[in-house]
């Protein structure tokens, strides 16, 4: 399909459209409840943000990488001290330069990459998580001395105007989101994804072609922290609304992690897929066993059977279908094409011009 | 009826002087030199483990040997990495395939077009209307380069795919597509059958007339050696035994030993 407009097709842009009638129309009109915002569309934002984050430096660029929360934690400290200390920089300088900061840290801890690769890269990468959170912790500085541990995040305040309802932080998060994943997929489809996706696939090879390894490498390391710095400066300040290290921890980053790999690898709407699944599958699982079950489950039993559940998906996936949730629905949206009948007749229509020249 | 070349056999635009290389105690080449002038077929050839790929990927800077040096176009080339090489103009294939899988062949031949893109990330982010240019540019050439091979009908299809020799043909083309002086072919036609063998053989020569590039390949198939190339040089052992036209190549008592085994 050639493209309409940049590198979209037709296609892109009614998907495009879809999400945006959707995301800006539809929701706000018909979801009145904050719990819906608060607890579910920001926080899926919010991770899907730092999940694509995680695809470009392991999707596309296929370097093992697990460190995302300690970036998303530089981007939300970096964040809140900004606000506090450069206040004229405004919320959305802060947001592009705390992405900036994360940028620095991916830059000095994508470097162990240039020499180790596979699960030994996984290793060196924990660094940057233990590291950010490490540091965050020790010097008080960078929580400007609060001595209780969890800081109260600053109010949003974009050019005067305050956006501290959950509506209003929702479309923060969803303008912000929407903004970088455009970006995400021109860089993806453009000459940069290729660079990154030669160096995934056999990196000898890319060199030889002149892609410098240095470079494509270092830079994916560097992107993928500025989208889970921003990713993580929302987290704090539309999600949990407060600053404190420990929300940044491993799990987070295992949690990123999965959504990457359940969504899809390689994949920019994997992101969004995987993102949803992880989030609403516990809250689906409590639902059956509030509504189905009455409560004769036990809590903690419902979220084991989550963590089991999670566990035996990502092993599935793995086996037979490595590229995630966006193949499937690649697959699924093939087959109800192929399934319905209107839709073929332009093909038919074509065969039959073609079959009377043989 | 005497055959014009449009592009006349040159200066010298590769030598390789005196390489040594050595994996711990196994010595792969030994003070090996040869060269290859501008705009000719040069074939390497030799049994398995003469030291053919070593040497290409000693041309290439995949490995470092511990003695010799490389030269392009007169310049000796001080630290040769596989980027280095791509930049002056030197681009390869590989024996075992070394293509983008997860690919698209258009994706795989647009990678080959790197060194004629200059427009940085940020820039392709925000899709300004240079990177538009320069894109539209590069797939162009690509398109042509997939015309010129034939294989336009497979051109979404992932490479991974493909099969062998379809793979091979792609893989020409990414190394086309960098539009570099010389290309460096490692067993282009391996694994192919006669047809395969004689459309490679075809567009060997073709883009050898029609650009002038430099072509340096490694084959056993000596029909097709003898058929296609200017000059041939022979290793076996890691050692040049035979260095010329196919013709004094063939009457070269050392290489039909060689080849045929003799007794000592």
């Amino acid at each position: 399909m050639k493209p309409i407009f940049m590198t979209y097709t037709k296609k892109d842009l009614i998907n495009l459209g879809v999400c945006m009638v959707l995301s800006l129309i539809i929701i706000p009109m018909f979801i009145k409840t904050e719990y819906w915002y608060t607890s579910i569309l920001i926080p899926w934002l919010c991770l899907a943000l730092a999940t694509i984050g995680q695809q470009i430096v392991m999707g596309y660029t296929g370097q093992l990488a697990l460190g995302a929360a300690g970036f998303m934690a530089a981007g939300a400290f970096a964040m809140f001290n900004l606000i506090l200390r450069v206040p004229d920089l405004g919320f959305v300088g802060s947001l592009i330069v705390s992405g900036l900061i994360a940028a620095a840290f991916g830059i000095l801890f994508g470097l162990p990459s240039l020499k180790v690769r596979g699960i030994y890269l996984m290793v060196a990468t924990l660094a940057s998580q233990f590291f950010i959170i490490w540091m965050i912790d020790k010097f008080g500085w960078f929580k400007n001395y609060d001595s209780s541990g969890i800081i109260t995040a600053q109010d949003i305040v974009i050019l005067g105007k305050p956006f501290t309802t959950p509506l209003a932080m929702y479309l923060v998060c969803l303008a912000v989101t929407t903004v970088l994943t455009l970006l995400a997929m021109n860089m993806a489809r453009g000459s940069t994804g290729r660079n990154w996706m030669a160096v995934r696939d056999m990196d000898i090879a890319a060199e030889s072609m002149g892609v410098s390894l240095l470079r494509t490498k270092v830079q994916a390391f560097a992107i993928s922290a500025f989208y889970c710095g921003v990713a993580g400066a929302l987290f704090a300040f539309c999600y949990l609304k407060s600053l404190e290290p420990v929300a940044f921890d491993i799990k987070l980053s295992f949690k990123i992690l999965f959504m990457c790999i359940l969504g899809g690898l390689g994949t920019i709407n994997g992101a969004f897929i995987g993102a949803a699944f992880i989030l609403l599958f516990p809250v689906l699982l409590n639902s059956v066993g509030n509504n189905v079950f009455h409560g004769a489950i036990d809590a903690t039993i419902i979220s084991s059977i989550e963590q089991v559940i999670f566990g035996l998906l990502m092993i599935v996936f793995m086996i037979y279908e490595p590229l995630g949730m966006a193949k499937l629905w690649e697959t699924f949206k093939q087959n109800i094409k192929s399934k319905l009948p209107s839709l073929n007749m332009k093909s038919l229509k074509s065969s039959k011009v073609k079959k009377p020249k043989k | 009826m005497a055959y014009e070349r449009k592009f006349k056999i040159g200066k010298p635009i590769l030598e390789v002087n005196n390489i040594s290389l050595a994996f711990g105690g196994v010595k792969a080449i030994t003070d090996t030199s040869f060269n290859v002038l501008e705009h000719e077929v040069r074939a390497i050839i030799g049994p398995n483990g003469a030291g053919k790929s070593s040497m290409l990927n000693c041309i290439n800077g995949i490995y470092k040997p511990q003695k010799g040096t490389v030269s392009f176009r007169g310049k000796e080339i001080p630290n040769i990495t596989p980027n280095i090489m791509a930049q002056m103009g030197l681009s390869r294939t590989f024996q075992n395939l070394a293509l983008f899988k997860r690919m698209s062949v258009l994706d795989n031949i647009l990678v080959g077009r790197k060194l004629h893109t200059k427009t940085n990330f940020i820039e392709v982010a925000l899709q300004l209307p240079k990177v538009k240019k320069e894109e539209k540019a590069n797939r162009d050439r690509s398109e042509e380069i997939i015309n010129f091979l034939e294989i336009e009908d497979i051109k979404d299809t992932p490479v991974g795919k493909l099969p062998y020799g379809l793979q091979k043909k792609v893989e020409l083309g990414r190394a086309l597509a960098t539009d570099s002086s010389i290309i460096l072919l490692d067993e282009p036609m391996a694994g192919m059958n006669v047809e395969e063998k004689r459309d490679m053989c075809r567009f060997i020569l073709k883009v050898n007339d029609e650009l002038g590039t430099t072509m340096v390949l490694i084959e056993h198939d000596m029909g097709v050696v003898m058929d296609i190339s200017d000059r041939v040089v022979v290793l076996d052992y890691g050692k040049v035994i035979g260095d010329g036209t196919p013709d004094e190549i063939m009457a070269n008592q050392k290489v039909i030993d060689a080849y045929l085994g003799v007794e000592h």
